[in-house]
């Protein structure tokens, strides 16, 4: 994928991964609309972003709320004209703190359901209408190990990342043909607000840098042409030289081609 | 003929009304079964506007009695608009029964929400009709409109219409002030079952103005001029469909506007670009590019049915009407379609310049000066 000119949509990009994000797909020459809930955190990573020379708009939302989806839309389509990528990067932990699901309160397992699957999928039928139409567009899944993995106390999240996974697989196998591709990328454990609202006492240094994570994460996009739509990718696991040989990836990592 | 009053769960089982404009003959159906009378190499070209809440509260100074602003085109920055003030009142009542507005004049202020507008100009068409210009940047304008927008509604419409109910499956920019509502009913499965019979789907973006205003001089000019855009992938579309003898078809009367438009201000040729469009079409006017149209349900009298009458006479177009009518079909926005479709292709694809351009000025060309006219 190039990013040179490309309009891009980031959601939870006022901190951690998402802001990370910006600063990279800015540099190499992305066009952004930016989505966060708070609006005065988001208002400086704009203005900071505009600093470095970077395009940036900002559009206060949350991604769960139903009414926000055509303004955000519409307005990302008026800042940037036709959106190119749209990567959904917020992210709700569920229970904080964590704790096992007969604990968990369905409130908390909806909300996480809300922000991390129904959200996006909203916003992906909004945006996939017309990246069909015109046979070009990107959705980025950002997930979590937790969507393959049965984590105790992660369940809320956990489920929601692993229907967010399926989602995109579905999704691609209806839009393979119309030219719009899905990804699932896993990050890997990074020192984020999330990690540390999920578990407090781990050691930060342990913890991958956001910022390296954003470096490596645009890297694979710039060549993920090669990765078959719908694919769950782990970032820990790629490697970019291996990953450019296409079809070998297929099996690998288990999407579909069409 | 009777309305639809609100949006409908399924558009397949919606109806389709077939008319062969050469005959008049008709046949009735589903809109499931639009696959079944279109064949491989014909296009169908739609208009993927996004529809914007276009309908806004505004006050005066001194008045600020629920007040309606409808923006009608944009002008010629994104924070300059042509609008339509309607006087107080809601859509429970009749776009034509509403009160005047307030009377204003050039040099005045309205506020939309916090943001401030200079009225630049009064239209001679209508005192109604005004240029102005907000007192703020396009990211705050679109913030406030999608904050206080609704999508312009329809008294026959039994609620409130909200902004997911006035999209099409494939909106993308929100430049449309109405919705485009013969792709409407478009599914993405039916467009991949239409794609299946080898039929080619292409896309133009044309902003949609109003189709109402309240003051009858006006609405007689309906439609203002239009902006436009033709990506060059939608040229090469219709040379490939024409090439191999299939037709062309537009979804909804926009996008017989825009490309008529665009050829008629190029000679009869398609050219790639963004523009304005004036061409007004009516009876007796020669298509260059379109052949077919699937559309709403339109009545005599009407500028959609007007334009309809440069694919069919009206007179062979009203015994399918009254058919329609009679047998339940139903109109207006959420309403059945119909589509106007000849066996073979009719449009002529013109090498020299027409010899008389069947154009319409609107007078609100001429004020649109600092707006750039279709780009060679």
């Amino acid at each position: 994928m190039k990013l040179n000119g490309q309009g891009i949509v980031i959601t939870g990009a006022s901190k951690g991964l998402g802001k990370a994000l910006a600063f990279e797909l800015g540099r190499r020459g992305a066009r952004l609309f930016l989505v966060a809930r708070n609006e005065e955190v988001l208002d400086r990573v704009v203005r900071s972003l505009r600093e470095d020379g970077i395009e940036a708009h900002g559009w206060a939302a949350d991604v769960a709320d139903k009414d926000a989806v055509y303004p955000l839309a519409g307005a990302a389509q008026t800042a940037l004209g036709h959106v190119d990528v749209v990567i959904h990067n917020a992210s709700a932990l569920g229970p904080s703190p964590l704790r096992p699901l007969l604990d968990t309160d369905c409130e908390d397992l909806e909300r996480a359901l809300a922000v991390n699957l129904i959200g996006p999928f909203r916003l992906s039928k909004v945006f996939a209408g017309s990246m069909a139409m015109r046979q070009h567009g990107w959705i980025v899944h950002v997930t979590s190990d937790a969507s393959v993995s049965a984590y105790p106390t992660w369940g809320a999240y956990s489920v929601s990342k692993a229907g967010f996974d399926h989602l995109a697989r579905v999704w691609a196998a209806e839009l393979d043909g119309f030219g719009v591709r899905m990804l699932s990328v896993d990050p890997g454990d990074m020192n984020t607000d999330l990690h540390r609202e999920a578990a407090p006492a781990d050691d930060p240094t342990t913890l991958l840098d956001p910022e390296e994570v954003a470096e490596r994460l645009v890297d694979f996009l710039e060549t993920a042409e090669a990765v078959p739509n719908g694919a769950r990718v782990s970032l820990s696991e790629w490697r970019a030289p291996r990953w450019k040989s296409g079809d070998a990836l297929a099996t690998s990592i288990g999407g579909t081609r069409s | 003929m009777k309305n639809a009053d609100y949006p409908r769960s399924r558009s397949e089982d919606e109806r389709l009304l077939w008319v062969d404009p050469r005959t008049g003959t008709y046949r009735d159906g589903a809109l499931a079964q639009l696959p079944d009378r279109l064949r491989r190499f014909d296009l169908l070209v739609v208009n993927d506007a996004a529809t914007l809440p276009a309908s806004l509260p505004f006050h005066l100074e001194n008045d600020s009695r629920g007040l309606e602003l409808r923006l009608a085109g944009q002008g010629q920055d994104e924070v300059t608009w042509w609008a339509v003030l309607f006087g107080p009142g809601d859509w429970h009542i009749p776009t034509e029964h509403r009160p005047a507005p307030p009377k204003v004049a050039a040099g005045d202020r309205v506020w939309v929400g916090s943001i401030s507008a200079l009225i630049l100009e009064v239209s001679s068409l209508s005192p109604r009709l005004v240029r102005i210009r907000f007192e703020a940047g396009a990211e705050q304008l679109y913030r406030e409109i999608y904050q206080l927008g609704q999508p312009v509604q329809y008294s026959y419409v039994r609620r409130n219409l909200a902004l997911w109910d006035v999209q099409t499956h494939y909106g993308g920019r929100p430049w449309a002030l109405e919705m485009p509502s013969a792709g409407r009913p478009l599914t993405w499965d039916l467009l991949a079952r239409v794609r299946e019979k080898g039929v080619s789907i292409a896309a133009l973006t044309h902003a949609a103005g109003l189709s109402a205003t309240g003051d009858p001089a006006l609405d007689a000019a309906l439609p203002l001029p239009e902006r436009y855009e033709l990506p060059e992938r939608t040229v090469a579309a219709i040379a490939s469909a024409r090439k191999n003898h299939g037709r062309i078809i537009a979804v909804g009367t926009s996008v017989v506007r825009a490309l008529e438009g665009n050829a008629a201000a190029n000679e009869g040729r398609l050219r790639a670009g963004s523009g304005i469009v004036d061409l007004v079409l009516g009876p007796g006017h020669a298509l260059n590019v379109v052949d077919g149209l699937l559309t709403g349900m339109h009545e005599p009298g009407t500028s959609h049915f007007a334009l309809m009458e440069a694919f069919v006479s009206g007179a062979k177009l009203e015994p399918a009407l009254e058919y329609a009518d009679t047998h339940g079909y139903l109109q207006h926005e959420f309403g059945d379609s119909m589509l106007l479709l000849p066996e073979r292709s009719v449009a002529r694809t013109v090498k020299a310049p027409l010899s008389r351009p069947p154009r319409y000025r609107s007078p609100l060309h001429e004020k649109c000066g600092a707006i750039p006219a279709a780009r060679a």
